[in-house]
């Protein structure tokens, strides 16, 4: 649970948190260069990744950082700006945090010496954590980010995910902004008639979110008009037509086996002994 | 072209709650006029048009579209001829992009995809609102709303145009835009609104609800310049019919 | 509650991630069933709401922290079981991807911790049978309390099982269990009065809406309660296999790092290893520098031979050296690519 201090109740979360959405939601007119990635490559990727990634052994700091590149990479090349997704993953990390936090109080067993300094199991497991952390939310913001929300709706359609599921994955994208804009109104009508309370009464919040609930009842309603006024009989089509090319099975294949040998060969290690090697 | 009349006989609604809706309310249009519907908020209007294509059924009296009273059975054509806009324009954008709403009634009739592609292109136009196709609905004016709504229903080549208040929230360019754009229509057209200048600007025909029952039917300017009758329906002259009080 | 990624291990992600999308297949099944076009937009709709209301806090009292509402029991309620885990998914899947609030490899766990606890376990066994046949405003508040208690301690449950069964934390599954469970009783009690005020103010307004739930869950209970079994029955069977898989060498893990040939790997870093110890001889900078093993306080001789095979991290010079190098090739790549970036932006403007 988000334990959030009490400043950043209300409602500058919900605000920054629609805002940044919808900046995501970049026009198409501009084009970006993965654009023409299919949204399945992408989705297969990132998924192969997160995977990877997640299946390194606790210890093993050096191993995972050729994986950096990945997200790196992908990026640059679609003109992301990585403070952007660096201060949501900010926002979020608490969680992975708090967790980790106990590897260093649990395992304090000696396991390397830099100088002077020990360092214990439990610090290099919680970096690792922390790294795979980064590594792993990065990539799915950069999964939607890059691909649209409704073109990945659509990919999740074609990999056989269910049409109510998806259709509803749909309509909720869409009316987020709209329920957000009106719990938003109705905060701020709050805060301006409540001086000196940090935060809302349980009781002001019942009757608050009661009322947004049926607001959110009548639109419900009405978009059922709308929608059974234009033929709905359950299902929602979409036009969008996904061409997977040789790129694509290319861009699958060659991401795929990189994380492959990253995952089988410790990489660093190897280049380290090479260098060395060479240099000594 | 008799077959595009609305019938209206004899309605009556009543909310599950007990709230009578409307009552013993009979009226017809025929093929081509443009008809204002107007009267008080909780008059009746909203109920009445969600009756025009089967998303209410009448519990007594009937709803005819052409020839046929709306029925469950030919629910999908009488759909198919009453293009119904409604009042928020974000309840009728469900979809991610423009392009896909405008493609919703289409592709729901079972339309072949090119076929579907040139209709949307085609009511977009109408509207002037090619630009808009790949931009989501949230990423839109408010009058850019307006118009992607009216394409929404354009596209499945609708006989009648039903418009639930079709000027409110728009700022008065984008409101005159919208005027500009329904007076080149020649569907026939049924507007609720509150909005009279635009009642007079759009339609030659009125009919005034006031507590579920239709209380004056007539030429638009007749039932204007008849200030009790207004006065006693909660209405007030269009602002143009007003004068300019340095007339006096 | 949200897990990340980073907290769970391939196969638990993966154990999990089955057991959802086999859930959602059937909600979604059952949901065709008996389709009612009001559904659709109305599991949309909430799901906005959801969203929306979980951003906005409330304090509590005495305490200073903040909570908010518990999404899965109101949409149970208000949508009935299948649609409101479809909905619940749905939520987590759009946190996910676009705050990262929980993982894409979580988000099987996340679904499983905060959908599939209240819809299928705490709504029907629970708040089903005390809000009863003919449900009274008094009934509902006080199952949909208790439901949303539940269904949040059966969550924090799975969290921390699926945490321990992955391996990533150190902390015991006991120091765990006592942490997680007082603290989300505590948020729990607190969020269960919220949504069951927040659900009887519907009933309050639109009896109606709360009746169209109880028409979908009402029938084919009893196949459901098959399928919740062998779901179960699945989850369970997954997590010792995954557990056992992390905890020892000889799993999953033990494939990978045979399939790798990662043993054979171990020789040159031994080597790399005596030729540091010739630098270390030679430059003298860090002389006490390398891997100590001796030095470790080996406090429980089984915990370190589990884990001793995993540690690799700075298994000698040549590690740092290399880990270094990678990082800066990586920085340079993206450097690079950021430059070819902007001079491709720029030409076409010309």
């Amino acid at each position: 649970m988000k334990g959030m201090p009490p400043e950043t109740c209300g409602m500058s979360r919900l605000d920054s948190a629609v805002g940044s959405m919808k900046d995501q939601d970049r026009p198409a007119g501009r084009e970006r260069t993965v654009r023409c990635i299919d949204p399945r490559a992408m989705l297969i990727t990132t998924f192969i990744y997160i995977a990877v990634v997640t299946s390194f052994e606790k210890f093993d700091l050096l191993g995972l950082l050729p994986l950096v590149i990945y997200p790196l990479f992908i990026m640059e090349l679609n003109n992301l700006s990585p403070g952007a997704i660096g201060r949501k993953l900010l926002y979020v990390s608490p969680c992975a945090l708090m967790i980790g936090i106990f590897n260093p109080l649990f395992d304090n067993r000696v396991v390397l010496h830099l100088g002077s300094l020990a360092v214990s199991g439990g610090w290099i497991s919680f970096t690792v954590l922390m790294v795979k952390f980064v590594l792993t939310a990065s990539a799915a913001l950069i999964l939607a980010a890059i691909c649209g929300f409704d073109t990945l709706c659509v990919a999740l359609e074609k990999l056989k995910m269910p049409k109510v599921f998806v259709s509803q994955l749909l309509f909720m994208h869409r009316y987020i902004f709209l329920t957000a804009d009106e719990a938003s109104r109705m905060v701020r009508a709050h805060s301006v008639r409540s001086f000196r309370r940090k935060g809302m009464k349980i009781k002001v919040f019942g009757s608050l979110c009661g009322q947004l609930l049926l607001r959110t009842l009548d639109r419900a309603l009405r978009i059922r008009h709308a929608m059974v006024s234009r033929g709905f009989r359950g299902d929602v089509p979409l036009i969008r037509e996904l061409k997977a090319g040789k790129g694509d099975t290319a861009f699958v294949f060659l991401w795929t086996a990189f994380f492959i040998i990253a995952r089988c060969f410790n990489l660093p290690q190897l280049l380290g002994a090479f260098v060395m090697d060479k240099f000594a | 072209m008799s077959h595009h009349i609305v019938e209206v006989k004899d309605l009556e609604y009543v909310y599950p709650d007990g709230t009578p809706a409307l009552k013993d309310l009979s009226f017809t249009i025929l093929h081509g006029e443009s008809v204002g519907l107007v009267g008080a908020n909780g008059a009746g209007k909203s109920t009445l048009l969600l009756h025009l294509n089967g998303c209410l059924f009448p519990q007594s009296g009937t709803v005819r579209i052409g020839h046929f009273p709306i029925t469950r059975k030919n629910i999908n054509d009488v759909r198919r001829r009453v293009g119904m806009v409604f009042q928020d324009p974000d309840d009728q954008l469900f979809m991610p992009r423009v392009f896909d709403d405008v493609a919703f009634g289409p592709l729901n009739l079972g339309m072949p995809r090119e076929e579907v592609k040139s209709r949307v292109i085609e009511a977009l136009r109408l509207v002037s609102a090619e630009h808009l196709a790949y931009r989501p609905p949230y990423k839109i004016s408010g009058g850019e709303k307006r118009a992607a709504a009216i394409a929404t229903v354009l596209s499945m080549s609708p006989d009648l145009l039903v418009l639930d208040e079709p000027s409110s929230g728009l700022d008065p360019k984008s409101r005159r835009q919208l005027i500009g754009l329904l007076k080149n229509f020649n569907h026939t057209k049924i507007i609720a609104t509150h909005d009279l200048d635009l009642v007079m600007d759009l339609c030659e025909r009125t009919i005034v609800i006031n507590a579920g029952r239709v209380t004056a039917d007539g030429p638009t300017m007749k039932i204007f310049r008849n200030e009790a009758l207004l006065e006693a329906n909660r209405l007030e002259k269009p602002l143009r019919m007003q004068g300019c009080p340095a007339d006096h | 509650m949200h897990m990340a990624d980073a907290l769970i291990s391939p196969a638990v992600g993966g154990a999990l991630w089955t057991a959802t999308a086999g859930l959602t297949a059937w909600s979604a099944k059952k949901l065709n069933e008996d389709f009612d076009d009001r559904k659709v937009p109305l599991m949309g709709a909430l799901g906005a709401f959801v969203f929306a209301a979980q951003m906005i806090n409330f304090t509590i009292p005495a305490t200073g922290s903040s909570g908010h509402l518990g999404g899965g029991m109101a949409l149970a309620v208000l949508l009935g079981p299948y649609a409101a885990f479809l909905t619940m998914a749905s939520i987590l899947t759009i946190q996910s991807l676009f705050f990262a609030d929980g993982g894409l490899l979580a988000l099987g766990c996340n679904i499983f911790n905060l959908g599939f606890f209240p819809c299928f376990i705490a709504y029907p066994l629970i708040y089903k049978k005390i809000a009863g046949e003919n449900p009274s405003a008094g009934k509902i508040f006080a199952g949909a309390t208790l439901a949303s208690l539940a269904g949040l301690q059966l969550g924090a449950f799975g969290v921390v099982v699926e945490t321990v069964a992955s391996g990533i934390s150190d902390l015991p599954f006991s120091t765990f269990l006592l942490l997680m469970q007082p603290i989300h009783g505590a948020i729990g009690i607190v969020e269960g009065l919220v949504t069951a005020a927040v659900i009887t103010f519907v009933w309050k307004a639109r009896p109606e809406v709360l009746l169209l739930a109880e028409k979908s869950s009402a029938e084919g209970f009893s196949i459901k309660a098959v399928f919740v079994g062998l779901i179960a029955a699945a989850v369970i069977t997954g997590g010792i296999f995954s557990w056992f898989a992390s905890v020892h060498p000889d799993g999953l893990e033990w494939a990978l790092f045979h399939a790798s040939g990662k043993e054979e790997f171990r020789n040159p870093e031994e080597s790399a290893h005596s030729l540091l110890a010739g630098i270390q001889e030679k430059t003298a900078v860090m002389p006490d520098y390398g891997f100590k093993n001796s030095r470790t306080v080996q406090e429980d001789a089984t915990a370190s031979e589990e884990q001793w095979p995993a540690v690799s991290i700075g298994t000698s010079t040549a590690g740092i050296v290399g880990g270094g190098l990678t990082l800066f090739f990586a920085g340079l790549v993206g450097f690079l690519l950021r430059l070819i970036g902007r001079s491709r932006q720029a030409s076409p403007g010309r």
